[in-house]
């Protein structure tokens, strides 16, 4: 049962007893709990109701955090104590000073876009004939995996060598050549990759951010809206008066969302250009370091430096969303 | 959750009076406005159009000329998806679908029903140490899951686990843990008190309680998440590599797509059916349960 199955049959046998294990754990819970009665009782079902939980939380979430707090103070091998060593090197070694600068760019670059086209889009297909057919298509590529999303945008940026009866097969170089330039090699480029690596990024976010602005949008009181128009506020007064101010905290909280998603993405960069050719971020570098490089303390750092990054932003979202619920 | 729930769904149906937006896109002369969105829908779409475009081209034609080549001199080939699947490409796409598959069904149903046990004990019972712990499991939220795979890596190594599904099924229900129980124990303390007291009244226990009132009402919620949970599973790349990456027995379909790209970038005529192959069950449970998922979406970050 705990084997690797590696057939069909088998694999779909494990999983089957997997999830009879899973119901016969649940049972004894419930065949428990359903035993103690009486409101004296309640919370002994409580904490029973809990145990799964805070056991699978204390051993996958808490233990391995505080265990990679502590290895990153620790060499390569995980042997050594060398305090604050690993911090060290993040912040002065010349590739990761480049790491760094790259999670910056995608950090500052991604929410900001994504949010504002999603902002636009949502405007301009407020209540038209087409709004649903219109919004899923800026919202299918949330739906796509980030390494499909990978694969469709590497195309996109394929490169041909310029020459007489070779073809562009990627699109964006073959725009390039149509208005009389020659191909780049956009994906070897920098800084020039970077961004192009965040477009797809912005390109799977704004779908996001246009669907959450959009339910802000149409949660603006009428009364405020029709009191505008009948003091007949032009269009760009509306916007900024208005529809603005009325959804800044949304605006922000989706800020906030789609930077800590772009922290920790990894997938896009692996997938595009495996982190070379000076477009690895902090996300993808704490992968390489802990399972190619062997670096497991350098790896540890840069784990615990993600999730220092993120906690500010999540603060800052946190303390927006209660403001905005206590409006 | 409250506002934000009906408002995801509610627009498409009612034709409603003006709204800001719609004032200010009139006023911007409707023209330039509809163009603008047209412009900015075709650019979302272009880039997935060419590479599907593409996966139904031949081999030849796809690495001479671009896609858009494809509408002067139309050829339409299923090669490409025959080689993804086939045993000669080496690629064996069916294989890595069925991982996938087998990976999501549990990873979704183990914490659903865990988080929401948890969920009813949060927003029901009383106990000590209540509103601690839920504040504890609450901030989890923000643990970068890269902080636990390489000691968590270590456990499953330690027990035996390394190479089986049992290694990605606890990952990714651990993973999913705090946020369910957050969002369903919202969703929970919105239900009536009453309608807890009538039935403890009426002598029920915490556990019918929870079968026959909770959960028929939970549904909406269930779904949402699950939603939720199952595209995050099955898009899932980095748990994956970690903990699944030696073996191609438990590899889910986008290492699989990832590798092809990394080893084979410039085979596209592997890479345009295998990407439109993974895409195919997000993007179809997406349209299917789109209701749904907008309205996890948006309790997940409005409210959140």
């Amino acid at each position: 049962m705990f084997h690797t199955a590696s057939t069909t049959p088998e694999k779909l046998l494990q999983m089957l007893a997997a999830l009879l294990l899973f119901a016969a754990v649940l049972g004894v819970i419930l065949f428990i709990a359903g035993r103690i009665g009486g409101r004296s009782g309640d919370k002994y079902v409580a904490y029973l109701y809990l145990l799964p939980v805070v056991l699978l939380l204390a051993v996958g979430l808490v233990y391995p955090g505080l265990r990679t707090i502590y290895e990153s103070f620790f060499d390569a091998a995980g042997k050594a104590f060398i305090g604050f060593d690993n911090y060290k090197t993040i912040f002065t070694d010349s590739d990761q000073l480049i790491v760094l600068r790259n999670t910056v760019f995608w950090v500052v670059f991604t929410p900001f876009v994504a949010t504002g086209v999603g902002l636009v889009y949502a405007i301009l297909v407020d209540k038209s004939r087409f709004e649903s057919v219109a919004k899923a298509l800026i919202f299918l590529p949330m739906a796509i995996s980030f390494v499909a999303a990978a694969v469709i945008w590497k195309f996109m940026y394929e490169y041909r060598p310029d020459q007489a009866n070779v073809k562009q097969i990627g699109l964006i170089n073959q725009i390039i050549v149509w208005l009389g330039g020659k191909p780049v090699q956009l994906l070897i480029e920098s800084p020039l990759n970077s961004f192009l690596l965040i477009a797809v990024m912005i390109w799977i976010q704004s779908g996001f951010a246009m669907t959450v602005l959009s339910a802000a949008i149409k949660a603006i009181p009428d009364d405020i809206i029709e009191a505008a128009r009948l003091d007949g506020v032009n269009a760009w007064s509306m916007f900024r008066k208005i529809t603005l101010p009325s959804v800044r905290p949304t605006v922000v909280v989706v800020l906030t969302t789609i930077g800590i998603g772009t922290l920790k993405v990894f997938d896009i960069v692996r997938t595009m250009t495996g982190g070379q050719f000076k477009t690895s971020v902090v996300a993808n570098e704490f992968y390489s370091q802990t399972f190619r490089a062997d670096n497991q303390g350098l790896g540890a750092a840069l784990a615990v430096l993600l999730f220092i990054l993120v906690i500010p932003i999540v603060v800052y979202n946190i303390r927006q969303v209660r403001q905005s619920e206590a409006r | 959750m409250t506002t934000a729930a009906p408002l995801a769904t509610a627009p498409e149906l009612v034709p409603a009076k003006p709204s800001a937006a719609q004032i200010a896109k009139k006023k911007l002369s409707s023209p330039w406005a509809s163009l603008a969105a047209i412009v900015i829908a075709v650019l979302w779409t272009i880039p997935t159009f060419g590479l599907l475009v593409s996966s139904f081209r031949p081999e030849r034609a796809i690495k001479r000329t671009g896609w858009w080549t494809f509408f002067s001199d139309p050829t339409v080939t299923l090669d490409n998806y025959k080689a993804v699947f086939g045993q000669d490409g080496g690629v064996n796409l069916a294989d890595f679908f069925v991982n996938s598959l087998i990976i999501c069904i549990p990873s979704v149903l183990i914490p659903l029903a865990l988080a929401s046990l948890a969920a009813y004990a949060f927003a029901w019972i009383d106990f000590k140490g209540k509103n601690l712990l839920f504040l504890a499991i609450f901030a989890l939220q923000i643990v970068p899951l890269q902080v636990t795979l390489l000691p968590l890596l270590e456990i499953f190594v330690k027990i035996h686990l390394t190479g089986t599904f049992w290694t990605l099924w606890l990952a990714h229900s651990t993973f999913a843990l705090p946020l369910a129980i957050y969002l369903l124990h919202n969703f929970m303390r919105e239900i009536p008190a009453g309608l807890i007291e009538a039935a403890r009244v009426d002598g029920a226990g915490h556990v019918s309680i929870f079968f026959k009132v909770m959960l028929p009402l939970l549904t909406p919620a269930l779904a949402a998440f699950g939603i939720f949970q199952f595209l995050w599973v099955w898009n899932d790349l980095l748990v994956a590599l970690v903990f699944a990456g030696g073996g191609n027995d438990v590899a889910p379909i986008t290492l699989q797509l990832a590798n092809l790209s990394g080893t084979r970038g410039t085979a596209w005529q592997l890479l345009s059916s295998g990407a439109f192959v993974s895409i195919i069950v997000p993007v179809t449970v997406f349209l299917l349960l789109q209701r749904y998922f907008v309205r996890g979406l948006l309790a997940g970050s409005v409210k959140g």
